[in-house]
């Protein structure tokens, strides 16, 4: 070799540089792309437009509606989040298969633990983009303001978005694994959770055994909570905190899962498109 | 080029520096499903390949020379036997190894939407590259690609493609450079250019050049060891001249031909 190594950082196990390298590349495709950012943030913006007319009409039909104002499209915006999370951290992988550039980052020192910090990273940017502008279209036409919910807004949010995260890291493990041929998973797959969750109606009106299961969701805690605020003005604590618990295990799970998968993709020949 | 017979460690002779790679017994199949009976994609190869060294690996389609490259990469986990590149063991320490060493392949592609030079920039910033503008700008001077930096790669011909992904593959000024036919998709002029090129960065920076082609005057021209794959295993090994010799024939093709000729009537 002649002269100095053109290189640093390359042998660290945690890269800052690393992951930025990714988060500039992705934000390369958003700026390069204006139909991206307004897709991205256009369905939030329809459903905060359809929602704050069901609430109008409901508010004069429905005590339950009329008490809590604003009930509804909070839940869309909160709803939202969570799709929006799992949807960008999916999205952001899915550039990389769409161009067949895995083995291209995978023969670099990228980490894939430094990939998922990216696609996290990406997917809070992504969720900003498309939630953000809904949220002030509802405070302009509906004279609703989700920031009113206060601190605990930042509570649910950071729950869904862990919530996101580890759905996403499950779903592109699978289309890792599966290839191509899973990519609907990560529009479609976030819907079974939707009537679980209670999103739009108390958990209590599921039958005995769903709500056993809709338990088992961060989400349901935090729609439960937001109902909490909106009608009784409570904060409900030992919800966020169950809520919190159970992000924890689902993205330590998912983190697990999706390093086996990179792993089985490493020994089957998947990452460069040869073998099985 | 050391060819070793199986079960040989690869343990570098005293007064020989230590190898760029080394290779043991290695082996590769791809699993069996309900359709398939499993393949072997590659069957026990060993070899050693020195600093400075440019070796090739011929062989006709599905012969195990793409999964031999991605094992050496480490894109690809081996059912069996040992890498060793840049005296590291790629099983264990691939990420001592991984910023000293690219890769340019034809199954694999950049970003078409981002411009090369975003391309480079990203790739440049993953591994580490210090003044990335200045290496961007070397770079597109001596591939003759500085007309190209603005434009978004998926508008480029599949030449000017080739180009970007070899300035991908040297971004890092690798010790060890893995092209999978580097001048494919190249006209005459521009391949005779690129190999040039490669020739005068091998002698500047005493890579080692690892290339899986089909051109073999491009093989005879640049390397200095050439490994013969069939059924994934290195039939014949050697210099270009060396095997040329060994079979009274007068050309590599031709060679080339014998061997893959032969294992088609077999």
């Amino acid at each position: 070799m002649t002269g100095p190594p053109s290189t640093s950082r390359s042998n660290a196990h945690f890269s800052a540089g690393r992951i930025g390298a990714m988060v500039l590349r992705y934000t390369y495709i958003l700026r390069g792309s204006w139909p991206r950012i307004v897709e991205l943030a256009y369905w939030p913006l329809m459903q905060v437009v359809l929602w704050g007319f069901i609430s109008k009409f409901l508010a004069t039909n429905s005590s339950w509606v009329a008490q809590g104002a604003g009930v509804l499209i909070g839940a869309v915006l909160l709803w939202d989040v969570l799709f929006r999370a799992q949807l960008g951290f999916s999205i952001s992988f899915l550039e990389e298969m769409w161009s067949r550039n895995l083995a291209n980052l995978f023969v670099s020192p990228l980490r894939p633990y430094e990939f998922v910090a990216a696609l996290t990273l990406m997917s809070l940017i992504r969720t900003l983009i498309g939630v953000v502008p809904a949220a002030f279209l509802a405070i302009l036409f509906y004279s609703y303001s989700v920031f009113d919910l206060g601190l605990p807004l930042v509570a649910f949010f950071f729950l869904l978005l862990m919530m996101g995260w580890a759905m996403g890291l499950v779903i592109t493990a699978l289309i890792m694994r599966f290839g191509l041929g899973a990519e609907s998973l990560a529009w479609i797959a976030i819907f079974a959770l939707a009537p679980l969750s209670g999103v739009f109606y108390p958990v209590s009106i599921l039958p005995d055994w769903l709500q056993a299961v809709s338990w088992t969701l961060p989400s349901t805690y935090v729609f439960e909570g937001m109902r909490a605020v909106i009608f009784d003005g409570t904060v409900r604590f030992d919800h966020l905190l169950r809520a919190l618990a159970l992000d924890i295990v689902y993205i330590a799970a998912g983190g697990a899962y999706f390093l086996h998968i990179f792993h089985v993709s490493r020994r089957k020949g998947l990452l460069m498109g040869i073998g099985e | 080029m050391h060819d070793r017979p199986k079960g040989e460690n690869p343990v570098p002779q005293k007064s020989a520096p230590a190898p760029s790679i080394a290779v043991h017994d290695l082996t590769k199949s791809y699993g069996a499903t309900k359709s398939y009976d499993a393949v072997k994609a590659v069957d026990g190869i060993s070899f050693t390949i020195a600093p400075g060294e440019t070796a090739a690996l011929l062989g006709a389609n599905g012969a195990g020379k793409t999964t031999t490259i991605a094992m050496l990469t480490g894109l690809l986990i081996p059912d069996s036997g040992t890498i060793t590149v840049l005296g590291e063991d790629m099983a264990r320490h691939r990420y001592r190894v991984l910023g000293r060493i690219n890769l340019s392949s034809p199954y694999i592609d950049l970003p078409r939407r981002l411009t090369v030079e975003e391309n480079l920039t990203v790739f440049a910033r993953l591994y580490g590259v210090e003044n990335i503008s200045r290496r961007i700008e070397e770079l597109a001077e001596e591939l003759n690609m500085g007309n190209l930096l603005r434009r978004p790669s998926g508008t480029l011909s599949a030449g000017q493609r080739s180009r970007m992904a070899l300035a991908k593959a040297l971004i890092n000024r690798p010790e060890v450079l893995f092209l999978d036919e580097p001048t494919a998709s190249l006209d005459p002029d521009t391949a005779d250019r690129i190999r040039t090129y490669l020739a005068a960065y091998q002698a500047r920076e005493n890579a080692t050049i690892f290339l899986a082609s089909h051109n073999m005057v491009e093989v005879e021209r640049m390397c200095t060891t050439v490994m013969i794959m069939k059924d994934g295993r290195i039939e014949r090994s050697g210099s270009p001249r060396q095997l040329i010799e060994q079979t009274g024939r007068s050309t590599l093709e031709e060679v080339f031909l014998d061997i893959v000729r032969e294992c088609a009537a077999q």
